[in-house]
Formats: C-alpha cells, structure tokens, sequence
C-alpha cells in the first residue's frame, strides 16, 4: 500500500519535471526563432540605418532610399484607425455587456463578432474599396467626385466618395481591429466586480453614470492592453492596404486625409521583392524603424495604463 | 565701370534663364499607373522631376497594362505607362467615355527570355521552341522534352500575369492573334518576383523587359534568339536596329489630354520626353531616335490625340516604330 503511493508519487514527479522541461524547450525554441530573426534583420539592417532613411524619399538608388513617405503615411494610418476603432469598439462592447438583453439579437451580434475576428483583412481591403473608397459609385468616380471641397493640398479639404486616400485606409485597418477591441474590451468590462456596479446603482446613480464613473476607469487598463494589440496588429497589415491603393511611388507625405499614401509594410515589401542585395538591406533598415514605431505606440499606450493603474 | 554693367547683365540674364525655367514653385498632382515593364523608366523620371518640382505630387503605381489603362479609361489616372499599344477594345471604350489621349513612346525593350545561370546546356531557343514550350496544350514537361540532348530537369515557367502587356506581346509573337498560352505557369505581376523564381530555380525559365535582365545580370542567363538566320542576343545595338525580332518592341505612356490642360501633368510630360532618352539608359532600355522624341515632343505640342497603331477600320497596323510614326 505504502510502496504504491510512493511509487505513483514517482510518476506525477517525472511527470511534473517531463511537463516542465516542454515549456522549457517550447518557451526556448519560439525565442530563438525571434532571435534570430532580429539579429538577422539587425545584421542586415544597421548599416543603412540614419537619419537619412527616415528623412529622404524612396528613390532607384538604393543608397539614397529613405522611408519618409512611408513612415508617415504609416503614422497617419495608425492614428485615423486608433480614433476611429476604439470609440466604436468600446461603446459597442459596454453595450453588450452592460445594456443589451440578453435574446437572439444579441447573441447572434456576438456570434458575427466572433466571427469577424476570423475574417482574413484581405477581405476588409474589398469592402474598404467598395464602400469607402469607391462609395459604391454613388458619388462619382475617385477622380470625378461629386462633392468637393477646398484645395487638394491644403488640410481642410474634403471629397465625396473618399477614393484611395489614407482616410480610406485607416477606416479599413479600424474595421480589420474592430473583433479585437470589442472582444478584449468585453473581457475587461467583464471583470469588473459586479459589486461595484450594485454599490453604484444602490447609491441611486443611473446605468450610464455607473458605466461611466465605475465601469469604464476600472476596466481602462484592459482597454488600453486591447488597444495596444490592435496597433500592432495594424501597424503591420499589407494586404487590405494593398487593395486599397496599391503599391505606389510617392515622394510627399500626406497633407490632408484624402491624400495619397503609401505606408511602411508595402515599402517593406516592395524592397524584400527587388532582386538586388542592397534594397534587401534597406528593407532591413525599414524593418527595424517600423519596430521602433510599434514600440514608440506601444510604450505610449503602456504608459498610460500605468498612470490609470496608479490612479 | 564696364565690369559692373558685364555683371549686371550676366546676372540679368541668369535670372530670366531661371524663371523661364524655374517649376520650384509648380504645385499640383500627376497620377501614373500600369506596366511594371516602364515602371523603371517612370520612377527615374518622377524620382528626378521632384528635384526640379518638388511641390508636384507625383503618385506611380505598377497594376500592369491592363490594369493601367483600366484605371486611365475610368479617368482614374493622368498617363498611363503601356508595354504595348493600347489594343482596340480599350481604345473604344475611351471613345465611349469621350476621352481623348495622346500616344508616348518613350524606349524600345527587347522582351528577354531567361534561364539560370547554371543552365549550361541551353544557349539558344527558336520561336518554333518557344511555342512548343509554351502553347497551350504542350506536352513539354522537361528540358529533356524539347531536346533530347538536354537533362531531364523540369521546365518551371515563370510568367507576367495576363493583364501584362509583356504577357500580351509574348502571346501574340508565340500564339498568334487566336491561339492561347499554357496556363500553369507561375505568374506574377511583379517582375522582381519571376527574377527571383527563375534565379533560384536550375530549370526556370521566364521573360520580362530587358531592364530587368540588365539588372540582374549577376543572376540570369539571356537566352539568344534564333531568327532563322542567326543567333541574337539582346543587347543595345540588336534591339535599337531591331534585329532582335521578333522581341524587340517600343515601350510608351499614354497621356489623357484634359490632364495636359493642368500645369503640373503639361510640364511633367515635357520634362518625361526631355529626359527619356538619358532615363531609359540608366535602367537598362534602349532610348528612341532624338527625331522620333522630337516628332512626340510636337504632338504634345499640338495636341495630336489618338494611336498610330490603330488605323481608320480599326485594324492593328504592324511594323517598325519609325515607320509607324510617320
């Protein structure tokens, strides 16, 4: 009897160690991989790394190629689809969690969210075209719009439909992130107490002041994680971006949201794809800055969780 | 005294040579998009035109011919970057739309047909090879297929994508008008890609504008061309005296006329055809006769709308650039 525990104990101890020495391996090989994907790019791309590729356009020597366009248009992407995605994203998920009966309605809203998660971007590209770039042609062509407003390149001007303009490109890009902030947004909500809630609600506030002074800032740091994901996430898609507009050269940085853009995967691209070794390194060099961005909106967006977190 | 007035005039006369010539303050916007074949030549212009305009927005896209003049007949786009003549189908729709363009050649290409560089046996292909290759319906599967002295390594084509007008000027000189070109093929719009794929591949073979060879020369191998008297490697002198046939062939832009109304497009052009010559060089093609951009230069000039290669009954006219332009 004694000899039996002691020896299944053996086993769950092999067992135990076996399980260990797996994630150990696993944890190492996915960091190796990443490490040597980084050192590559870092060989590669260090010695063309300076200022001149972030300040010069994208030229036919690779010497003198820059990623100014690219960044920029980048940025303006990013931007467009953080204003746009998190509002949206946020109001729909307190309404789900917070307001919305719970019937077939909701639950089949919640099924196609789900789902959307799943949906390759490529087909964003296709919808953005359609319905924000092209407005089903209800407006005129790209190029003969119906409404237009101001001055090409002056800041304030408009146009009816949208065309292949950055504004287009980020509204894909929000739609593409949409899942994920809803999704990670329903989780943080989720996670507040419902305590805090019924104290709130008992102290005689109404739903949308207890969403607003209890839900909200208590979930904030959730919100924001989701919010980083999603940055990142849209920091590297190519593909509806490509459906978009398509891989342009550019030598201007957008004036106004119904510019022109290229953004910094499709430079990346277009580099990698050159059989030339020197446009290899640049897109190294541009690998490397477009990290740096992602990091640069990700710190931002982890230092506010912070200061939320400290509140 | 006389010094000071010499100054004053020298500097009197720089100053008008500026202004006439001065585009710094030029603003507006030029859209171009098509062939992936003139991109080189297009992207070396845009990229030196900014120095000289650098207010224009100049916007260059590769969606292949087709695709191109697809764009330019929605009136999406100011020029369009063709590697053939526009065909009569497309033409016609233009018309329909009621809108008019002028005809750019802008360089010759000899259409290069490619293998590895480890390809040792083969130095040269007829065209009655390259259509047993490449037909539709071909049974060829290894080099070995196509001559039994040749290894048994496996054909692997790489090619253009359909709405290419290379792919389109290769159809036509293999297929003729009707016939059809096998489709399993590994196709790409981009080129760099079919030089990669050929580059990396022992029994790859492909085709794409020179410039693309030139450049990766490193890489490729050029295949020689058996015209039935002799055998013709692409080179500059083959493929200006068009001994290079049937792949030597003018590449061109096509500019909408309405777009020609706006400063930015108008000087845009000029500065395109001023430069094409030194431009098409640089990235591996070979330039036109100066009287042939001079001859372009005055149809821009004179608003000269529509395609010599088209003629009234809507017949494909054939035949050397300098005779087509006259």
């Amino acid at each position: 009897m004694k000899s039996r525990i002691a020896k299944s104990h053996g086993t769950k101890q092999l067992k135990n160690k076996l399980f260990v020495l797996f994630c150990v391996i696993v944890t190492t090989l996915s960091v190796t991989a990443l490490a040597v994907l980084l050192i590559t790019i870092a060989n590669q791309g260090f010695a063309h790394l300076d200022w001149d590729l972030i300040s010069s356009y994208a030229s036919r020597h690779p010497e003198k190629a820059g990623i100014k366009a690219a960044l920029w248009g980048t940025v303006w992407l990013c931007s467009i689809c953080v204003i746009t995605s998190l509002p949206v994203g946020v109001a729909t998920a307190v309404y789900l969690e917070e307001f919305a009966p719970n019937n077939r309605i909701t639950r089949f809203l919640e099924l196609n969210i789900a789902n959307l998660a799943g949906v390759p971007s490529i087909v964003y590209g296709i919808i953005g075209l359609t319905v924000f770039a092209r407005m089903l042609g209800l407006f005129g062509t790209m190029n003969n719009p119906l409404v237009e407003i101001g001055d090409p390149i002056s800041f304030w001007y408009f146009r009816l439909p949208f065309g292949s303009s950055v504004l287009v490109g980020g509204l894909t890009l929000a739609l593409v992130v949409l899942p994920i902030v809803i999704v990670s947004t329903r989780e943080a909500v989720r996670a507040v107490p419902s305590s805090l809630r019924e104290a709130s609600l008992a102290m005689g506030a109404t739903r949308w002041e207890t969403v607003r002074k209890v839900v909200l800032p208590r979930s904030a740091p959730g919100i924001l994680t989701g919010a980083i994901l999603s940055t990142s996430r849209a920091i590297g898609e190519a593909a509806p971006i490509l459906v978009i507009g398509g891989f342009l050269f550019i030598r201007f940085v957008p004036a106004n949201v119904f510019d022109d853009f290229t953004a910094m995967p499709l430079q990346i691209y277009n580099w990698a794809g050159r059989p030339q070794e020197e446009f290899h390194a640049v897109a190294a060099s541009a690998i490397i800055v477009l990290l740096a961005v992602l990091l640069a909106f990700n710190g931002v967006a982890a230092f506010i969780r912070y200061r939320y977190q400290r509140n | 005294m006389i010094k000071i007035l010499l100054t004053t005039l020298l500097t009197a006369s720089l100053a008008v040579v500026a202004s006439a010539d001065d585009n710094s303050r030029l603003t507006g916007t030029v859209k171009i998009d098509g062939s992936s074949t003139v991109y080189p030549i297009t992207e070396a212009i845009a990229e030196e035109f900014a120095e000289e305009a650098p207010r224009v927005r100049v916007t260059v896209g590769i969606s292949g011919t087709g695709g191109g003049f697809k764009r330019f007949s929605a009136g999406e786009t100011d020029i369009s970057d063709a590697s053939r003549p526009i065909k009569a189908k497309e033409q016609k729709l233009c018309d329909e739309l009621g809108l008019e363009f002028i005809e750019v050649p802008v360089a010759y290409d000899g259409l290069t047909i490619v293998i590895n560089k480890n390809n040792d046996w083969c130095d040269t292909l007829t065209v009655d090879q390259l259509k047993k290759i490449y037909l539709d319906g071909s049974t060829i599967k290894t080099w070995n297929d196509l001559d039994s002295s040749w290894p048994t390594i496996p054909i692997k084509m790489y090619s253009p994508g359909t709405d290419s007008g290379t792919f389109d000027y290769f159809k036509e000189v293999v297929a003729g008008k009707k016939g059809s070109i096998r489709s399993d093929m590994s196709v790409s719009e981009d080129d760099n890609v079919l030089v990669r794929g050929v580059s990396g591949d022992k029994g790859g073979i492909g085709f794409f504008g020179c410039a693309y060879y030139f450049e990766n020369k490193d890489k490729l191998k050029a295949v020689a061309i058996n015209n039935g008297k002799t055998n013709v490697i692409p080179n500059k002198k083959t493929i200006e005296s068009g001994e290079y046939a049937p792949f030597s062939r003018p590449l061109f832009i096509y500019v909408k006329k309405t777009a020609l109304d706006k400063p930015a497009v108008k000087v845009f052009v000029d500065y395109y055809i001023e430069n094409a010559g030194d431009m098409a060089e640089e990235v591996g093609y070979v330039r036109l006769p100066q009287e042939l951009y001079d001859r372009v230069k005055k149809n821009i000039a004179s608003r000269k709308t529509g395609t010599q290669f088209i003629d009234d009954k809507g017949e494909k006219v054939h035949g050397a650039l300098e005779s087509v332009y006259e």
